[in-house]
């Protein structure tokens, strides 16, 4: 089993517009911290951060400064060779995640191989079957030799999430799984995701911007707002009880069919004086400087 | 305006058990063209004269022997006639014809091989090697061909020209082109998920580019290369018609080099001067067809159009009577009241 | 949802649209629906069900080799002459669209000319169809639409890049009641956005409903965004409406068990509905199982 420890992790980019340079901080101090078997969602609007997150954890950028560190449960950091097995994505678009020119196989079949998990042939066929079995893509046999485009929107995002499992991965990043599919086969997937996370005690990290499925699918939920987490707490409570502003604002305008034909004319939110700079942490039950690590927090709680 | 395509290309369920299982298909098989009259000339074009400069020069007579009989027309002896100092025009066609299918060859590897390494690693690679790559590209690309071949061919001394350095500089000057759009083909690979997750899977670069990007790309550099073949063909003959080709082999520009020294034009020697440029033509048409052929692989669009054309026609027509049948019911109604 | 149902301002009646491939696809098959003045009429489906079809085809708006195969598409003007809009040649078509019904296109963010500025999209518009306008008019009405939804007039000389995703689809409503329409069409208008900044636009549309007093077709997958603003809402499976009823009447007691089961795949935000994914035990019944048979 493994955990994932994010620590004040700052990521800035460059924007190079003729002459002049400016900097974008896209994360701003973000502490998080993933645990085997618990899933925490990180909810925010496009542009909050989240996705640089996801990026930094599979290791597709570099952080500015602060740092990622993946443990393994008996205290050994996994090291740069071995982080690939452990950590692995579910992209968002599963349209765009698999190659139109390689076979269904093919894409279970390279992690597999790449990992050692099986030795060449009939084995890795076996196996890659056994992987679509899982995810519930039977029979299997007849959906290995195909190709992604005959496969509908569904069907392709367990494909992606059969190869992020392939390694053999402990934690699961999944960069709003579901929001490119029809909604009546999301909670499916959802569930999928669930299943195998239960049964192979999986740290998760789910990304998403939809705040109900955000609530019910996940432990715990951290909330960005323009690249610093204001909000974070176990999920019921911070759905149910915002503290921070942009939570409230978040919660509100959310679509939620149990307030059936509610008013919408309560007047536009200022964006910029609902930031006050500081987060609402449910675990400690108090507001702390943004920044603050997630594991002091914790910490703080259980003193 | 997003939803033109047939309602039934969408798949509407999901987990779908019991569909057919399709027949196992590899990415290779997408990558052919359909087969359309105008790549059956374009192929019969180019393997025909592929066929003919691979096995002619077997069949005919010493090309160089000189005979007594100059300037003949093509008679039952000499299919094609002899030139000016009486040799087969015919031998001379077939030696030519293989010698510039062997230059075209060898310079649409040698280009399609450059640009792929410059275009595409670049593009992968990123940062400061893409800019060093695509500052090396440009300038090659702004180096006016050419000039560059001319002076490049007038440096070389005669005896040393042959058919490889021929090949190079016209290689040389001649794959940046192909490597901007290979450059641009390959940014907007690269930014595809699969390429991230092949990454995130654990995927050694080289494997990233070989296995994953470069089977996309395939149609544009099988485009590139039959372009560059094409391309390499017509300067070796431009190169060999104002005697800087390589000396000691035959080319249609070489042949056309001797009708024009001979006056093969105020001669009225016909025979000696249209089989040579004729087969540079028809070389040119075939591989151009089956460039279109290769164009419609890269953008299906181009495929569906005439029948996208045709079923548009015949909805527009039958969308009319209905309205027309329904103006007709509007005026019944209208009399009526 | 009021009392008395207000008059209808546009019928559509056993609207049946083809494409003419191969193998003719039904998109639309037998579609009636009655709109009515001032109403919100949700169009909820998935993927492929045919909404936007429909949406395309009430407008004529639909392109080869799509086509109308069979029905009626009858517009009650506000004068109270009725149009049948089937029967119209092209030019008349123009002068209608718009003028009376206009649209508002899936990802229409992105439809605004790159290289025009706001004042110029508007003026044009406003132009082909009132060309006797004087340029202060036009100016006027432009400062007009623009306030309306909520985007300061200061913009008209903005370019579309200047704007954020929200304030371009703030402009291109703006621009679809440039000319005081009867019926504006709606064909994911939000999906792009962000929830909060969908929620300020839903909010004005529902407001300019009240205001000027023209029907929305609301078209949309997201059912529990229906549900809160729209008066009435039909669903679609197929090409097919299965279901239309009260937004009420269709949360409550919902007849087509596809309704169901589209209201079953929204866990609820504020409810329990939806708990079981997190536990892995379906706590209410009724609800979506982990794998749909």
């Amino acid at each position: 089993m493994t955990s994932v420890h994010v620590t004040d992790l700052v990521k800035d980019y460059t924007i190079r517009g003729g002459l002049k340079r400016t900097r974008l901080r896209a994360v701003d101090h973000v502490s998080l911290e993933l645990t085997p078997g618990r899933t925490v969602a990180l909810v925010g609007e496009s542009g909050s951060g989240k996705s640089t997150i996801a990026k930094i954890l599979t290791r597709m950028e570099t952080p500015t400064s602060g740092g990622v560190k993946v443990v393994r449960d008996d205290g050994t950091e996994v090291d740069r060779a071995a982080y690939r097995r452990e950590v692995q994505m579910v992209f968002q678009d599963p349209f765009a995640s698999l190659n139109p020119f390689h076979s269904i196989e093919h894409h279970i079949a390279r992690p597999l191989r790449i990992h050692d998990r099986t030795a060449a042939g009939e084995e890795t066929r076996q196996r890659v079957l056994e992987m679509l079995e899982r995810v519930n893509l039977t029979p299997a046999a007849t959906i290995a030799p195909r190709r992604p485009h005959e496969l509908s929107g569904g069907q392709r995002q367990r494909v992606a999430i059969a190869r992020a499992l392939a390694p053999g991965a402990r934690v699961l990043i999944a960069d709003e799984p579901v929001s490119m599919l029809d909604v009546s086969i999301r909670l499916g997937v959802l569930n999928l995701l669930g299943r195998l996370q239960r049964e192979d005690d999986l740290a998760v990290l789910y990304i998403t911007h939809d705040l109900a499925t955000a609530r019910h699918f996940s432990d715990e939920i951290t909330v960005l707002y323009r690249g610093r987490v204001v909000e974070r707490g176990p999920a019921d409570a911070v759905i149910l009880d915002p503290h921070h502003e942009y939570t409230k604002l978040l919660a509100a305008a959310a679509p939620d069919p149990e307030r059936l034909g509610r008013v919408t004319a309560d007047a536009p939110v200022d964006r910029d004086a609902i930031d006050n700079g500081a987060c609402y942490d449910h675990f400690a039950g108090e507001w702390r400087e943004a920044g603050v690590p997630a594991a002091e927090a914790r910490a703080a709680v259980r003193d | 305006m997003t939803n033109l395509k047939p309602a039934n290309t969408t798949p509407v369920a999901d987990a779908d058990p019991a569909a057919p299982a399709a027949p196992a298909r590899s990415g290779w098989r997408s990558l052919l063209p359909t087969m359309t009259p105008w790549l059956a000339i374009g192929l019969a074009l180019v393997g025909g004269i592929v066929l003919f400069g691979l096995i002619a020069p077997l069949l005919v007579g010493d090309p160089r022997q000189i005979r007594d009989q100059g300037l003949t027309p093509p008679s039952a002896e000499f299919w094609l006639g002899t030139t000016q100092t009486g040799q087969d025009v015919l031998a001379q066609l077939a030696f030519a014809t293989r010698g510039s299918l062997q230059i075209g060859l060898l310079v649409g590897v040698l280009a399609t091989v450059l640009s792929a390494f410059f275009g595409i690693y670049g593009a992968y690679r990123g940062k400061f090697l893409d800019d060093a790559f695509s500052l090396f590209t440009n300038v090659f690309l702004v180096i006016p061909g050419l000039p560059l071949v001319i002076v490049i061919s007038g440096f070389v001394p005669r005896e040393s020209r042959g058919l490889w350095t021929i090949a190079v500089v016209l290689a040389v000057t001649g794959w940046a082109a192909s490597a901007r759009v290979l450059h641009a083909q390959t940014l907007s690979v690269r930014q595809r998920d699969y390429v991230a997750a092949s990454q995130v899977s654990g995927e050694r670069p080289w494997r990233v580019i070989v296995v994953e990007i470069l089977p996309n790309l395939l149609p544009v550099i099988a485009s590139q290369f039959v372009f560059a073949v094409i391309a390499a063909i017509l300067g070796e003959a431009g190169l060999s018609y104002i005697g800087l080709g390589a000396s000691n082999s035959a080319t249609l520009g070489t042949m056309l080099f001797y009708a024009q020294n001979g006056f093969a034009l105020s001669l009225g020697a016909w025979w000696w001067f249209v089989p040579p440029g004729l087969m540079i033509a028809l070389f040119g048409t075939g591989l151009s067809l089956v460039n279109f052929s290769i164009d419609e692989v890269i953008n299906p669009k181009l495929k569906n159009l005439r029948q996208h054309r045709r079923r548009a026609r015949r909805a527009l027509r039958l969308e009319r009577e209905l309205a027309r049948a329904s103006r007709r019911t509007a005026a019944v109604k209208e009399t009526d009241r | 949802m009021t009392a008395t149902p207000a008059p209808p301002v546009l019928t559509v009646e056993d609207l049946t649209v083809v494409y003419e491939v191969d193998e003719p696809v039904t998109a639309v098959r037998n579609a009636g629906l009655t709109l009515h003045r001032g109403e919100i009429l949700g169009l909820a489906g998935e993927s492929g069900c045919g909404k936007t079809t429909l949406a395309y085809a009430v407008n004529r708006l639909h392109r080869p080799p799509a086509r109308i195969a069979s029905g009626r598409i009858t517009f009650h003007d506000r004068s109270g002459e009725d149009v049948d809009l089937l029967a119209l040649d092209d030019r008349e078509l123009r002068a209608f669209r718009w003028d009376k019904l206009s649209m508002v296109f899936q990802g229409a963010m992105n439809a605004l000319n790159p290289v025009g500025t706001v004042r110029a999209q508007l003026r044009d518009t406003l132009l082909a169809h009132r060309p006797r306008m004087s340029r202060k008019e036009v100016q006027g009405r432009s400062e007009e639409v623009l306030r309306r939804v909520g985007v300061d007039p200061r913009r008209l000389g903005s370019y579309p890049h200047e704007l954020s995703g929200g304030m371009r689809q703030r402009v291109m409503i703006a621009m679809a009641m440039l000319l005081e329409p009867q019926i504006m069409i709606m064909d994911e208008p939000t999906t792009a956005l962000d929830v909060v900044v969908q929620r300020d636009i839903l909010r004005e549309i529902v407001r300019l409903r009240d205001e000027l007093d023209f029907a929305v077709v609301f078209i949309t997958h997201d059912l529990p965004l229906l549900l809160e603003i729209s008066d009435r809402i039909a669903v679609m499976l197929d090409g097919e409406i299965v279901e239309l009823d009260t937004a009420a009447g269709l949360y409550r007691d919902a007849k087509h068990p596809y309704t169901r089961k589209l209201l079953g795949s929204f866990p609820s935000l504020s409810g329990e509905r939806g708990a079981f994914i997190r536990t892995g035990v379906d706590q209410t019944a009724g609800a979506p199982t982990e794998e749909r048979a």
